[in-house]
């Protein structure tokens, strides 16, 4: 009788279905929202398609190609450039000499206080005036091409961003890893190399990736000094149609290239701190 | 050297006046700025912390746009972008006259967007690192949503995002260099100006240089003033 009563109850319990969500305040907002948001997209798309001009992509979308190499170029060796000059840098940074880590600290206060435009400039057209001296030396010729003109500049500022973001890393490793590591009788360089460093990359990986789109977002700039990159081609593309797509494609482009950059950052986080996770 | 200081005085045939209105531009336009960029940045920050997935998702969106372009592009998209508008909508109205953007307006709005853009995601972090129990404690004596939002959550959230919100404010006093391109008097423009017109581009470009490091020096003071102050009323530990 109980056993029967038991074998009668379902096997599986059904669970009464979800209350339907309420349509709250924050919920209609939401939803228009997004709305607005597929319908700006929409919008863009639309124009987009009614704008295509077969002739004028003909025409200059090989020349967006080439500013998007330039770009690239451009961001990529400066930011190699930068890497190399940023470690005397943050040495200077963190050394105990007064006279280094003030100078140091003040190259860095420069470059980092100052509108990198304004930089850009500086180099650009203000040593165009030293042109007779520059010449003496033979680095006019170095100093006339904006393209180099503009990969100095931004070297040497992202130099002074690497250098704090090396000097914070390097600084969260815990002085006991120094320690063990001397204790070990490991020199100091060997240490650095193999023990701090590479705790200190961890740390220091997402901030070079934040400098990597900033440099990509900043490097628009040297379109004002007459680098053809991608922007520089849209301006001139834009200055030549008054076809107001050159931007959207041009900001399309840009989107799509930093949100490579941050998804590449995202998957490389995740793979170099596979240890850290428990 | 006495010829470099005549040149920036204020006499005969210095630039010390026009670099000096290129500073007040500066300064104006950031001022005007900080406020839109806060205000959006903390209705954006409120929206990704929504429960509600939509909310989350269209203030994602937000975010995701417009710290992704170039802040030079953004500037030239709503610059030029807001004339075609215009233009198109003056048009439909039957006005026929060409209506110029003020660039002003143009470059506080472009600012605005992206320093609205990253202040949220300052902001979200200094939600999250508010305790669940202050909202519930609000709650638990009876005051309404918006009354815990204001008088609760604001005066420490303030506190904390502080110093993520000083770093913006550097970045955008910074940033602000960039509407020289639009064609507003700022300090830049002013200096390079002056440097065409002089052919001594190092001086004036190193003179701008200069007063944006005066001004970032002169901001980091105020900032050191606020933060003690908003110290001051916090918990004592």
């Amino acid at each position: 009788m109980t056993e029967s009563f038991i074998n009668a109850r379902p096997a599986t319990v059904i669970r009464p279905p979800a209350p339907p969500k309420k349509w709250t305040r924050g919920r209609v907002v939401g939803h228009l929202l997004v709305g607005l948001w597929i319908a700006l997209l929409v919008g863009l798309l639309i124009y987009l398609y009614s704008a295509w001009n077969p002739e004028l992509i003909a025409k200059y979308g090989p020349t967006y190609l080439a500013g998007l190499k330039t770009t690239i170029g451009l961001v990529g060796s400066s930011i190699l450039l930068g890497a190399v000059i940023s470690i005397p840098v943050a040495l200077g940074r963190m050394s105990k000499n007064r006279i280094a880590s003030s100078i140091a600290y003040a190259y860095v206060y420069f470059f980092r206080g100052t509108p990198l435009i304004a930089q850009v400039f500086l180099f650009y057209y203000g040593l165009g005036s030293f042109k007779p001296q520059l010449e003496a030396v033979g680095l006019w010729t170095f100093f006339r091409e904006a393209w180099y003109c503009a990969l100095l500049a931004f070297a040497l500022n992202t130099a002074a961003y690497q250098a704090e973001i090396l000097r914070g890393a390097v600084r969260s490793v815990p002085l006991g890893q120094w320690e063990g590591a001397a204790s070990l009788g490991i020199s100091k360089f060997v240490t650095f190399w193999k023990v701090i460093l590479p705790q200190a990359l961890i740390v220091a990986l997402r901030p070079y990736g934040n400098e990597i789109i900033l440099m990509i977002k900043g490097s628009a700039i040297v379109a004002l000094i007459t680098v053809y990159d991608l922007m520089g081609y849209t301006r001139l593309a834009y200055s030549r149609t008054f076809d107001f797509q050159a931007y959207l494609w041009a900001a399309i482009i840009y989107l799509i290239l930093v949100e490579i950059i941050r998804h590449i950052w995202d998957w490389l986080e995740r793979r170099i701190t596979r240890h850290l996770i428990r | 050297m006495e010829g470099s200081i005549a040149l920036l005085g204020f006499g005969e045939g210095g630039w010390g006046p026009s670099i000096a209105s290129g500073v007040l531009v500066t300064v104006s336009l950031a001022l005007a700025t900080l406020p839109v960029g806060l205000a959006i940045g903390f209705f954006v920050a409120l929206g990704k912390q929504s429960p509600e997935r939509s909310v989350k998702l269209a203030a994602n969106m937000y975010t995701t746009i417009f710290r992704g372009l170039p802040e030079l592009l953004t500037l030239f998209v709503v610059y030029f972008g807001a004339q075609i508008g215009i233009q198109k909508l003056g048009q439909l109205l039957g006005y026929q006259g060409s209506i110029e953007i003020n660039s002003f307006i143009a470059g506080m709005f472009a600012l605005g967007v992206v320093f609205s853009s990253y202040a949220s995601e300052v902001f979200l972090s200094a939600f999250r690192a508010i305790p669940k129990g202050q909202y519930e404690g609000g709650y638990a004596i009876g005051l309404s949503n918006g009354q815990t939002m204001r008088k609760v959550i604001l005066p420490q959230l303030i506190r904390i995002a502080l110093p993520g919100l000083a770093n913006l404010w550097m970045i955008l006093l910074k940033d602000t260099a960039l509407v020289s391109a639009i064609g507003l008097a700022d300090i830049l423009r002013q200096t390079g100006v002056a440097a065409r017109v002089t052919k001594h581009a190092f001086l004036f470009f190193g003179v701008a240089c200069m007063i944006y490091l005066v001004l970032a020096i002169l901001s980091s003071f105020v900032i050191d003033a606020i933060e003690r102050s908003s110290a001051k009323s916090g918990v004592k530990r």
